[in-house]
């Protein structure tokens, strides 16, 4: 028994140098569980699958060591300081979840490590500061779009808004919803909030009800989407709901079932649109390893991991300051989601994604081209 | 405003109010028999939840029997959470059981979080449960009335065992002087633990009828209907079987009218809610049927 411990630690010791060039350490800061652990659950799943395709730069292999936020703003701050302080990453990959970035983005900011957010889209997380980036479109966009959906599409001329207080992510989009459809001739005639949690919106919706408006924007997360839609439709609401990027977890239609079919939202990621080898190869190893299609939030974490590798092996460095002037050069990269060209502010140019919940599946509706 | 709104509004505030009704009686329940804030109490909602879950999704056990192995197994926990972690500290200051309640709570969920995965899943809801009746443009959801029916049969059984039977004497006895029932050879930790498979039973019951109505299982789901479960024990006077009864049917009708009332203060629901402890407390310290207990 001893002997063949020996034996195998020896070969331990000899296999040794060839496998163990010292790791490239990243970070990434998921929400894994709590209200919105399904962003967290297909995020890491992307990165995975990206790290799977991309396992090594510099010739040195890369480790991505993971946190779990809880979906907790205070969790999330904390463990960008652990992931820093502890781990010595060098650039971090996170949040889902614009919240929940902005409480972990002052960490990176001030100790100087590049952070890459799949897909907060609040424009406040970016703002003002030089280490924070991010691979998907902005809310300001979003709402611009969502307006302009609500009024040529489905011909609305009012619309009643429903977000959640607790979310940066819904007050942002509602608030930049509401601005665009006013602009464009529409009247807001109903705005109710709630506050992630909540599990009932049956006073909220009757008066809405009582309103009938034409569309309802509902920019909020999956689970209250699902619950929102399928309390609606059981006191016969019938106006149509037009959402953001925050519904597309399998969560929404599995909660929602027949509630939420019709639903039309805005977002980062078909895999009908997929055109570059880099994507092509992602998914096809994606439905490999897991047995079912890639939806936004996983093909997003995969964007954030290429985004960072690719700007490691620009820089030739692991040097985070190094690192984070690579990222603002990206151009023209080629991810799973599109051409990211990177803004100095670390806003990319990106094509937005119309999508709609047909037959229990996300339907691709178009592509619609970048804003600038 | 017309009448229907109005009717409509209650409908939806009587059933959220009977949740907290629900999951508020056992923590008065436990406050009591041994003046201890069981803060585990919101997360036996979650467990009993995911049981009858896992029961009928994969075990393919009928409903009505998977319902009834998710109340006595959530009752035996209560059991097993009584005898593991209260009852060694009987004796201990009331601080130390009030922490190891919250450390109960943690673990409970981050168990959940460990065995299942933090990700939501959905309740396979019998039939029988749903639907809408639409009747004088009225639209009351058949679960409504089921939660209203059983929240009803469920509190009288309860008022009938404390009122006529042996356990429910003793556990009326205990709330007063518990050295004084020892001493008349009740068998105090028996009846604790009853009380606790009692509370227990009923956040089951809550529970089963609260992942219906809104069918998205998630290991914290049971801490926001927990605490105002609790706001409603305090409300209704804790310690008070029909005043966390009470206490729950008034936080549940308030929500609702709040929001309903006035949309534009959708966004404070809950700071309205505890707008009402507040005062009401302020006003009778002891809430709405509370009597001085003893400490």
């Amino acid at each position: 028994m001893g002997r063949i411990l020996f034996a195998i630690m020896a070969l331990l010791i000899a296999a040794a140098p060839a496998i163990a060039a010292d790791p490239i350490v990243l970070g990434a800061y998921l929400s894994m569980t709590g209200n919105v652990a399904a962003y967290g659950g297909m995020g890491w799943d992307g990165i995975t699958i990206a790290k799977k395709m991309e396992p090594e730069v510099l010739g040195r292999p890369v480790e991505v060591k993971l946190v779990d936020t809880k979906s907790d703003k205070v969790e999330s701050a904390n463990a960008v300081s652990r992931l820093i302080e502890k781990e010595k990453v060098v650039a971090i990959i996170g949040e889902m979840i614009s919240g929940n970035t902005l409480a972990g983005a002052d960490h990176a900011e001030r100790r100087k490590v590049p952070m890459v957010s799949p897909t907060a889209t609040n424009p406040l997380v970016t703002q003002g500061r030089k280490y924070i980036f991010r691979v998907c479109f902005i809310d300001t966009e979003q709402g611009d779009v969502g307006a302009k959906l609500a009024t040529e599409q489905f011909k609305a001329k009012t619309a009643a808004l429903i977000y959640d207080i607790q979310q940066d992510y819904s007050v942002g989009l509602a608030t930049f919803f509401k601005r665009e459809f006013t602009k464009a001739g529409g009247k807001i005639v109903s705005e109710t909030r709630f506050k992630s949690g909540d599990r009932d919106f049956t006073p909220q919706l009757s008066s809405i009800q009582a309103l009938n408006p034409d569309i309802i924007y509902a920019p909020i997360y999956y689970t209250e989407t699902a619950l929102l839609a399928k309390q609606a439709r059981e006191m016969g609401l019938k106006a149509p709901i037009l959402a953001g990027d925050g519904v597309q977890a399998p969560e929404l239609i599995e909660l929602g079932g027949p509630a939420v079919e019709g639903i039309y939202f805005t977002t980062h990621f078909h895999r009908d649109m997929v055109d570059n080898p880099r994507g092509k190869k992602w998914l096809e190893l994606f439905k490999q390893e897991y047995g079912k299609e890639a939806d936004a939030f996983t093909a997003m974490g995969a964007d954030a991991y290429f985004i960072v590798l690719d700007a490691i092996k620009r820089a030739g460095s692991t040097d985070p300051q190094k690192i984070r002037d690579a990222l603002v050069e990206t151009k023209d990269f080629e991810g799973v989601s599109g051409k990211i060209t990177m803004k100095p502010n670390g806003d990319p140019i990106k094509a937005m994604v119309l999508n709609k919940v047909q037959d229990g599946k996300f339907a691709f509706v178009r592509t619609i081209p970048p804003q600038q | 405003m017309d009448a229907g709104f109005f009717v409509q509004q209650m409908i939806f505030g009587l059933t959220l109010g009977c949740f907290y009704g629900l999951l508020a009686i056992g923590y008065t329940m436990v406050y009591g028999v041994l003046r201890l804030i069981n803060f585990a109490h919101g997360d036996l909602l979650m467990v009993s939840a995911y049981i009858a879950y896992f029961a009928i999704v994969i075990f393919y056990i009928p409903w009505p029997v998977g319902f009834g192995i998710s109340l006595v197994l959530t009752a035996l926990l209560g059991i097993l959470i009584d005898r593991g972690a209260y009852r060694p500290l009987r004796r201990s200051p009331k601080i130390s059981a009030l922490i190891t309640a919250i450390g109960i709570s943690f673990l409970l969920e981050n168990l959940a979080v460990v065995i299942i995965g933090g990700r939501p899943k959905t309740f396979p809801t019998p039939p029988l449960f749903e639907g809408v009746i639409s009747f004088a443009g009225l639209s009351i959801p058949r679960l409504s009335i089921w939660v209203m029916f059983v929240t009803i049969v469920l509190l009288m059984m309860l008022l009938w065992i404390l009122r006529y039977t042996r356990i429910g004497m003793a556990m009326r006895a205990l709330s007063r002087d518990v050295e004084t029932v020892r001493l008349m050879g009740v068998d105090a930790d028996r009846v604790i633990a009853f009380t606790f498979a009692l509370g227990s039973a009923l956040a089951a019951a809550g529970g089963i009828l609260w992942c219906m109505k809104y069918p998205a299982l998630e290991p914290f789901m049971g801490v926001i209907p927990g605490l105002k479960a609790f706001v409603a024990a305090v409300l209704g006077g804790i310690g008070n079987v029909m005043g966390a009864a009470l206490g729950g049917l008034i936080l549940g009708v308030g929500e609702i009218l709040i929001v309903a009332i006035w949309p534009d203060w959708s966004g404070y629901r809950d700071a309205t809610a505890f707008s009402i402890l507040i005062i009401i407390l302020l006003t009778r310290p002891t809430g709405i049927m509370g009597e001085d207990l003893p400490d």
